[in-house]
């Protein structure tokens, strides 16, 4: 029957109040009872009809059971199979299959049957003369459908042997619901534009939408979380008047990145354990170096000058013409004080964001290369205090009110400064980034003008950015192994808001 | 930074005062070290044990005592052992006045002499001494003793190449002394812990064979042809510098009078070495901060006496320390402010500077921006008042960082998905996985990484995409990357001999190849660029070729290994190679771990680096 006309007569005898039982509606229409209760449940969520289960249960033999119907039961038929003069067990498996198994086990328990040991290879031998085939009946009379003739005592055994199962299903009452009419309406999933054109809209029933489910996803790409965070810095900076540095130069030498900073020849950062040298190119030949400045820079390392008394040890040239993976954005910095030097001293800030290397193993906090934000400022007469007040403003645009400053050592910078922040979100003072003036061995060889003071601080981009966006391991933010979909996932940075 | 383990109730007994945790923290938070553990011996046992597999230890004899683990400045090496902590914090909290470190009297005395002899010259050239007389140690004083030689021999001294210092009971040995250097044959003595004796050559191969703590510093003496060593009137031998003293002259707790040597290839940093250890130990002599000179001849028959313990005197003015810290204080008052940080400072007559007296403790201080800091620091860097600059200056991002940030959101529009992959790679990573060879002419190489992921500097931002590919393999197809970043390649117009070049670098993973996708953002790429398809006919697009110098086009070809033959194209710009786009090769796919077909597109950006009117803008500033 199609089934468009199945539901026009469910809902006509609906209608006339008369579906008692939705299992003797399939039967008077000769479909399979699942089908119509299909069709019901599509009408109860149109609110056409309600459903009232009706409860049903009985008592059927299961497929072991079955075969022994009309047979006999399994330990009778092993009973019988017993000579008088015993058999073996293997023998009686052999001639009886499946029931030879179940048999001997109730027939051994019935106490109808033993195990003779006496001649040799044990045997099974009868124990009473005859026996009644109790179970026989009742199998017979459930697969013929006559269950009303049984009683519980009966049963319960037979059911513990899972001969017997109790079977239990439902059928409905059904009865009109709210919307109930004897056409259903076809609704439409969605307004389209035929609808539109031919005005269909106006009488058109559209099915309702499901409004606690989430929408799609758009398509489109995403950007990068921790670059995200580099733009707002950079907006940070360039909103406070910031110039950008070129830092696209991740080969430097020693000189720049060591030396012209003031740090000696001896320091342990110098040591190959913590910095990336390189075997090629392995060196920047001297040459490429301001010879003058060069000089200097020897000078004031090994015996001071300006003011200063130096370190008082042996300036070697080779060693800082020993290339390496810059190891600080200071070195670029060096370069840009150096530069404004020769071009004529003129106030200047700069920054820049980058990338950064150390010779480090990598875990959950550390990686060989990070980004590393700096800020510069140079100008006559700048201060300590100044230096307190710039980061406070630059911290404040992180939402990071609270500062306090640490004592602490920098080889290049002096007075140095750590930056400590109270972090609302954490709960407790963080430790935010280094701080410091440049030393005048450092900015005096240069060709600074005397009286110019240089104050700076550095920070890690990455770790704000794990604090901002609650990520545990640095592998998750930078390098291959980053998440796609926590990138997918990630939210606008609203640092600098 | 060097950690220095303390005993805390013994440094609160220096202190004069018990602290809370949070107390002391504070204190040492306004110095500028930091309590970066709290721990004991059996604390710090159960650790070790607990990384270690095999080798019981008696977790029972261990001390419960605290130890506090303090973070201290790199520069202040009269603060690794408890003494150095205790008195400058006594000095900042000024319950003490700095120590004034003066020599004993030797008059009509024999004063210890030590004869440098020139082969010493081929190895390790300098020598400097000191003598600690009835010096008064119970075990808590020797041990602090025995530590803080380990943290300078590990700090300052770096793993005693520039100095080692030698500790000698000076009963058990008879001055004058000499110190020499001998071919290592000749160099025979019973050393340190050991019951026979040993020479030179044959000891430095028992210890790279048998001790994992000695053998680190016989690399410093191994290959010269004479080895230093130091010896008695009756050539009783001290020490074979910097690896081992001799067993003879061993210190011990009863030992009264300490013979101190420090050998070294850098004479300032000797000096400063032994004057940090006669600083800390004299205090337990028996005329405290009273040290006995030792007279060291050198080669050319040229006294000098050790220790040098002048103070060094330096007049700094006071407009500068206020015009650096933001400050307008009185000489008197600044130097009151340095005689807690140690330095004894005294206002000029006429008030227009401080006169400091930098005290052998204080090798720190070279310039007076040293002395500035330790103003402020002593007047307190959280009182200062925030001042902010009146340096004017207008804000200005680099053309190609700027650039790049536009271009980025262009591409993540264009549903490509931004990863950052790291600059450093394997050396199979940047070649062979690329079925490319290294001609040598190409990747700046790292000596010595501590992870061997690290070989080379990467000249092509490809594998950095296909190893995140790789590692995203669970993300639904198609997966669309891209990447803006640096390679790194061999250049002979930079220096240093490498330059930096800005890449673009996109992949598009799925089950079937599609070269159009990825052509079509090149071709988005380019349009947003405002680069102009070499052959399009419209005129419009003219005037920008000309503007430019050309427009941009594709050429097929089978130059790149890592793409599949006939499925490879070059771009070029101004008919110059810029990039090229493809689908990547089944091997390389394969050697990169990936199960799905890629294809690719890398762009150098750097050409595109010009302004609204297409004039070109400098990228290679540096």
């Amino acid at each position: 029957m199609a089934a468009l006309q199945l539901e026009t007569d469910l809902l006509a005898q609906v209608g006339a109040g008369q579906l008692a039982d939705s299992a003797e509606f399939a039967e008077a229409h000769n479909v399979d009872h699942q089908a119509v209760v299909g069709l019901l449940k599509s009408l109860v969520m149109a609110d056409m009809v309600v459903m009232e289960a009706i409860e049903h249960s009985r008592l059927t033999v299961t497929p072991a059971g079955q075969l022994y119907v009309g047979v006999a039961a399994p330990e009778v038929q092993v009973f019988n199979a017993v000579p008088a003069e015993g058999i073996t067990l293997a023998d009686l498996k052999t001639q009886l299959g499946v029931a030879g198994d179940v048999g001997f086990k109730q027939a051994m328990q019935n106490k109808w049957v033993g195990i003779d040991k006496s001649g040799g290879e044990p045997k099974v031998v009868r124990k009473v003369e005859s026996v009644q085939d109790t179970v026989l009946p009742i199998l017979n009379a459930l697969a013929a459908g006559q269950e009303g003739s049984l009683n519980e005592a009966e049963l319960t055994p037979l059911m513990r042997r899972k001969l017997v199962a109790k079977e239990a299903w439902k059928t409905w009452k059904v009865g009109k619901g709210p919307c109930f009419a004897l056409q259903r309406k076809k609704a439409a999933t969605e307004l389209t534009t035929d609808m539109l054109q031919s005005g269909a809209w106006r009488d058109t029933t559209f099915k309702p939408y499901n409004f606690d489910a989430l929408g799609l996803p758009p398509s489109g790409g995403h950007l990068h979380p921790l670059l995200k965070v580099r733009t707002q810095f950079r907006k940070i900076f360039t909103q406070m008047g910031f110039e950008e540095m070129p830092t696209n130069n991740y080969v430097e030498s020693s000189f720049w990145n060591f030396d012209a900073l003031f740090q000696p020849q001896q320091h342990p950062a110098r040591d190959a354990h913590d910095t990336f040298f390189l075997t090629k190119p392995a060196a920047t030949p001297a040459s490429n170096f301001p010879a003058d400045y060069l000089e200097r820079v020897k000078q004031t390392h090994q015996h001071g000058g300006f003011g200063s008394i130096g370190y008082g040890y042996d300036w070697k040239v080779a060693e800082a013409e020993k290339n390496l993976l810059r190891t600080h954005t200071t070195a670029v910095s060096s370069r840009m004080l150096y530069r404004l030097a020769q071009e004529g001293f003129h106030p200047a800030k700069y920054f820049s964001i980058d990338r950064v290397f150390r010779n480090e193993a990598i875990d959950r906090t550390h990686l060989a290369e990070f980004h590393q934000i700096e800020g510069v400022v140079c100008d006559y007469g700048l201060t300590l205090s100044d230096l307190i007040g710039t980061l406070q403003q630059f911290f404040d645009r992180l939402g990071l009110k609270k500062l306090r400053f640490k004592p602490a050592f920098n080889p290049y910078t002096e007075p140095s400064m750590e930056i400590f922040s109270y972090s609302e979100q954490l709960e407790k003072w963080i430790e935010v980034g280094n701080s410091g003036m440049f030393r005048p061995e450092m900015l005096r060889p240069m060709g600074l003008p005397e009286g110019v003071n240089v104050i700076a601080w550095g920070l890690g981009l990455e770790r704000p950015t794990m604090i901002l966006y609650q990520v545990d391991n640095i592998r998750d933010l930078f390098g291959h192994k980053v998440s796609l979909s926590m990138v997918r996932k990630n939210a606008i940075c609203r640092l600098g808001l | 930074m060097p950690v220095v383990g303390v005993n805390r109730d013994k440094l609160f007994e220096a202190l004069g005062q018990k602290y809370t945790e949070e107390e002391f923290e504070e204190l040492c938070f306004e110095y500028g070290i930091e309590l970066d553990d709290v721990t004991s011996e059996k604390e710090m046992l159960r650790k070790e044990l607990a990384t270690r597999t095999t080798g019981a230890a008696d977790l029972g004899a261990a001390s419960e005592e605290v130890i506090y683990k303090i973070d201290i400045p790199a520069n202040r090496y009269d603060m690794l052992c408890l003494e150095g902590i205790a008195r400058s914090l006594n000095i900042f909290r000024q319950r003490e006045t700095p120590p004034l470190y003066r020599l004993a009297d030797m008059a009509g005395k024999q004063i210890v002499r030590m004869t440098v002899k020139p082969e010493t010259a081929l190895v390790r050239p300098f020598v400097v001494c000191a003598v600690l007389r009835g010096i008064d140690f119970d075990s808590v004083r020797y041990n602090s003793f025995i530590d803080l030689q380990d943290k300078l021999h590990q700090n300052l001294c770096r793993q005693r190449t520039l100095v080692a210092v030698g500790t000698h009971d000076l009963a058990k040995i008879r001055a004058p002394f000499t110190y020499e250097a001998l071919p290592p044959e000749d160099i025979r003595f019973v050393p340190l812990k050991q019951t026979r004796e040993f020479n030179a050559r044959e000891l430095l191969q028992h210890y790279l064979a048998n001790d994992q703590k000695l053998k680190k510093f016989v690399p410093i003496i191994q290959n010269s042809l004479v080895y230093p060593a130091i010896y008695d009137a009756d050539r009783t031998l001290l020490s074979l510098p910097p690896v081992i003293n001799g067993a003879h002259s061993a210190i011990s707790l009863d030992t009264r009078d300490v013979f101190i040597e420090c050998t070294a290839t850098d004479l300032t940093k000797a000096k400063i070495v032994l004057n940090t250890v006669v600083a800390m130990f004299s205090q337990y002599c028996s005329t405290p901060f009273e040290i006995e000179p030792v007279e060291v001849v050198d080669a050319l028959g040229d006294t000098q006496v050790y220790p040098q313990l002048d103070t060094r005197q330096m007049d700094v003015a006071v407009p500068y320390i206020n015009s650096c810290i933001g400050l307008d204080l009185q000489a008197d008052k600044i130097a009151q402010l340095l005689s807690k940080m140690q330095l004894s400072a005294a206002a000029a007559p006429d008030g227009s500077s401080v006169v400091v007296q930098v005290p052998i403790t204080r090798s720190d201080v070279l310039h007076a921006c040293d002395v500035m800091e330790d103003v402020a620091i002593a007047y307190g860097y959280n009182n200062l008042v925030k001042t902010v600059p009146s340096t004017v200056t207008a804000g200005k991002e680099l053309p190609l960082n700027q650039m790049c940030e536009l271009l980025r959101g262009e591409c993540a529009m264009a549903g490509f998905t931004e990863v950052l992959t790291w600059a450093l790679c394997s050396h199979a990573e940047n070649f062979s996985k690329l079925r490319q060879q290294d001609d040598g002419t190409t990747a700046a190489c790292i000596g010595n990484p501590a992870t061997a992921e690290f070989e080379v500097c990467r000249t092509s931002l490809l594998p950095g995409a296909l190893k995140t590919l790789a590692a995203n393999k669970d993300i639904p197809l198609p997966v669309k990357l891209f990447e803006v970043s640096d390679v790194i390649l061999l250049s002979s117009q930079k220096g240093c001999g490498a330059e930096n070049r800005r890449r673009l670098v996109a992949v598009l993973c799925d089950r079937a190849a599609s070269f159009e996708v990825i052509h079509g953002l090149l071709n988005r790429v380019m349009e947003v660029l405002q680069v102009p398809y070499a052959a399009d006919p419209d005129p419009t697009l003219q005037r920008q070729r000309q503007l430019l110098g050309g427009g941009y086009d594709w050429r097929a070809d089978d130059d790149s290994p890592a793409f599949f033959p006939g499925r490879h194209a070059s771009v070029y710009f101004r008919d110059r190679r810029v990039g090229e786009f493809g689908i990547v090769h089944p091997e390389v796919l394969e050697a990169f771990d990936l199960n799905n077909t890629v294809a690719a597109l890398e762009l150098d950006l750097e050409p595109f680096c010009f302004d609204q009117l297409g004039r070109p803008m400098e990228t290679q500033i540096l």
